[in-house]
């Protein structure tokens, strides 16, 4: 078992969400998160999936998905060759005391902090999933009283995008 | 040029343009505003039927007897659900039909209004496609991309679900609409390199076998393969699915393969060195146990879905693509290579073949009570009424038997519920197949357990106009089901005992009571005059009751579970396989 990234452009219609989800249920996969948003191109979204399946289940997901009639491609994204993101909100404990402290940590991971309360700080970190994760292990200790994550997004390095191709092809048949 | 119209309107003339001249159904609530214009149609002939299932059924019948795609309609809520089992039957056997649904109006849609379902959703893992309209103006253009979607690729079910108001409101019609599918490119042609691969494997093997599935048909390409099997001298099975793709009388016919084939197609299956897969899917059915199944065969995968390939077993050789141009090409490489001097020697492995052929040939045992053997009545019906029929059958043993003894010479004559396994599908579809082909003998092949399912529709038939015939294989228990009791649960007959020899229902009654033809059919001896004189009667529909012995079992038999070297014969009697090293 690996864990895989599928960037999956799909037609931005109604119901387009509950199909992919759906197919990936009853054909027994699990989805470790998905992320799914507006493109440069109106009528297209798309969806960043991460499922953790070995290597020929892969196949047969990426090719169950192709069959769905909404879904116009599907790339899988290379974690060495492709940025990959997810965003974290955090509620921490933090009063007169160890507000410093958490701002510190605030600080060397890069994060912000977005609100701040007499005995809380709301903070915003974005990253990959294991820097998120060793983010949230060192405030742990502090008290975390709220925590919200986001799907992951990815996007290939390099100058080459993958949606062009599928795009003209989309303008031809509007 | 555009016109001025209701929804509704654009509905039928969608229709009409498409290419429809029937379709099954029922009206309600909210398709009503549908059902007056489709009044008006010369083109377009509704088949009222009595219940959606059959509406569904029928329309499977239809496309596979036509190749055409099948057309039922429904309303809102339980008309839409009643036609689920239709069309997951459709989506199993991909059997290309559209199903045409109404909606309740769509400011009502979430609010749980009367006769509201979620169809859409309802349908999502059983169709290729399915949409929702709420707007008058995407009719026409959803009509247009649904049947493009459900006849062309691996045909399939496809719903168009269409709110009340959507009907009502007024558009602009014109034709041809525009689609816009751009996620939908299916791949018809092979791969050129795959291809040339395929035929030096061919070459090279000494025990290939030819697997043909469904999709050899679908593509309608009986002929080419006819012409490949005999340019190579390869053997052939023909799947459930595929029975009648290649002719039954073929020298090079092994018959079925899978859980009730013949001994001579799982044996070759099991012992090939190279199988090359046309058209299907590796259904457990066939194959058994994966881990033991052709243990030492490679493979070559042709089928026009991808996903199909690799799913169940890995192909060494994947083609994706059509099957008439994969064979045709096929054709071309495998010429390629006999002029270059390179051609398989398969004169042992016909040994081999031909010795399980005459050693194992499908069989079965008379009673000594003087009561029917339900294969015998196969084989009368297939003696009497010949290859040039069209044969429904449902699930279970009939179907078994049905494909088993009656001999298919000409592709699509035997329309079955095959992957889904629908009891009720016989007599709807016969239906349906029979206004398809209303010049063909239809002969509907029923157990009494399916036939009470779904017979209401012989009174569709007796009323439109549709003289199809109905062979109900009556043993008076669910039978197949009965078997594995027999078999796996110490003869514990669970709730499998019908009791049809009371009579409860009368069949030949209940037949006279929907106004067709009522026989029955009891002793051996009476067999070959009741078909003929079934076959005399060509006004009205005709029901023949063959009472047979509740103890005839299907044969040979790959327990579930199993592996198919475990093949039995009979109860407790397992064939004597060569050694390896034989063939």
């Amino acid at each position: 078992m690996s864990r895989h990234t599928l960037s999956v452009l799909v037609e931005n219609k109604p119901g387009v969400l509950a199909r992919v989800a759906a197919l990936f249920s009853r054909r027994g996969f699990n989805i470790d998160s998905l992320a799914v948003g507006p493109t440069e191109h109106a009528d297209v979204s798309r969806m960043t999936i991460v499922v953790n399946v070995a290597e020929l289940p892969l196949e047969q997901v990426t090719k169950q998905l192709n069959k769905l009639i909404n879904v116009i491609k599907i790339v899988e994204l290379d974690p060495a060759q492709s940025v990959q993101r997810e965003l974290t909100l955090i509620k921490v404990r933090a009063d007169s005391e160890t507000r410093s402290h958490v701002l510190e940590l605030v600080q060397l991971f890069r994060a912000r902090c977005v609100d701040v309360a007499t005995d809380a700080v709301t903070i915003e970190v974005t990253g990959t999933p294991d820097k998120l994760d060793a983010f949230i292990r060192v405030l742990e200790p502090f008290g975390i009283k709220e925590l919200v994550q986001s799907g992951m997004v990815a996007i290939g390095r390099g100058a080459r995008s993958i949606t062009d191709r599928s795009l003209r092809a989309l303008d031809r048949s509007a | 040029m555009t016109e001025e119209m209701t929804g509704a309107q654009a509905l039928v003339r969608a229709l009409e343009h498409v290419g429809v001249d029937t379709v099954f159904g029922i009206p309600g609530g909210a398709i009503l505003p549908a059902y007056d214009p489709l009044y008006d149609s010369t083109k377009v002939r509704h088949v009222l039927v009595r219940h959606e299932q059959g509406a569904g059924h029928a329309a499977e019948g239809y496309a596979q007897a036509t190749g055409r795609v099948g057309v039922c309609m429904a309303t809102s809520g339980p008309g839409a659900t009643n036609l689920v089992t239709a069309i997951a039957d459709a989506y199993m056997d991909s059997v290309p039909m559209v199903a045409i649904t109404g909606q309740v109006v769509s400011p009502l849609i979430g609010t749980d209004a009367f006769q509201e379902a979620d169809i859409s959703g309802i349908t999502m893992p059983i169709t290729k496609h399915n949409f929702l309209v709420t707007e008058a103006g995407d009719i026409a253009r959803t009509i247009a991309e649904a049947f493009h979607i459900a006849s062309t690729g691996r045909p399939g079910p496809v719903l168009v679900d269409i709110s009340k108001d959507a009907l009502q409101a007024t558009t602009a019609f014109s034709w041809p609409p525009v689609m816009r599918l751009p996620g939908y490119r299916p791949v018809t042609r092979p791969h050129s390199k795959q291809i040339r691969e395929a035929a030096r494997l061919i070459s090279e093997a000494r025990r290939p076998v030819l697997y043909v599935g469904g999709g050899v048909h679908k593509a309608r390409a009986s002929a080419e393969l006819a012409e490949l099997a005999e340019l190579t001298g390869i053997p052939v099975v023909t799947t459930l699915m595929a029975r009648g793709t290649f002719p039954d009388s073929h020298p090079q016919h092994l018959g079925m393969p899978g859980m009730h084939g013949t001994v001579a197609a799982v044996g070759a299956l099991q012992r090939s060195d190279l199988l090359i897969a046309l058209g299907t899917r590796f259904d457990d059915r066939v194959t058994g146990r994966l881990d033991s199944f052709a243990p030492h065969a490679k493979v070559i995968h042709a089928d026009i879905d991808p996903a199909e390939i690799s799913k169940n077993r890995h192909a060494d050789v994947p083609i994706v693509g059509d099957c008439r141009e994969v064979i045709n090409d096929l054709l071309g490489a495998v010429r390629h290579e006999r002029a270059e001097g390179r051609t398989g020697d398969y004169t042992a492995w016909w040994t081999v073949l031909n010795g399980y052929k005459t050693t194992y040939p499908l069989g079965y045992d008379e009673f000594d009570d003087g009561s029917l053997a339900p294969q015998y009545v196969m084989r009368k019906l297939s003696e009497i009424v010949g290859p040039d029929a069209f044969y429904v059958a449902g699930v279970g043993q009939h179907q078994m038997w049905a494909s088993q003894f009656i001999g298919y010479e000409n592709p699509g004559t035997f329309i079955n519920s095959g992957g889904a396994g629908t009891m009720g599908f016989a007599v709807p579809a016969a239906m349906g197949a029979k206004m398809g082909q209303p010049e063909a003998t239809v002969w509907a092949i029923d157990g009494d357990g399916c036939f009470q399912m779904t017979n209401q529709e012989l009174a569709t038939c007796a009323l439109e106009g549709v003289p199809i015939k109905v062979a109900v294989i009556n043993n008076g228990n669910l039978g197949m089901v009965r078997q594995w009791q027999t078999l796996f649960y110490e003869q514990r007959y669970s709730n499998t005992d019908l009791q049809s020899v009371r009579r409860i229902p009368d069949f030949v009654k209940l037949a006279e009571a929907y106004g067709c033809v009522g026989l029955r059919c009891e002793r051996p001896e009476d067999v070959e005059a009741t078909i003929r004189k079934a076959m005399e009667i060509n006004d009205v529909p005709v029901v023949v009751d063959f009472v047979v012995h509740k103890d005839a079992m299907v044969w040979p038999m790959v327990a579930a579970g199993t592996g198919n070297d475990e093949i039995k014969v009979a109860r407790d009697m397992a064939p004597v396989w060569d050694n390896e090293d034989d063939a």
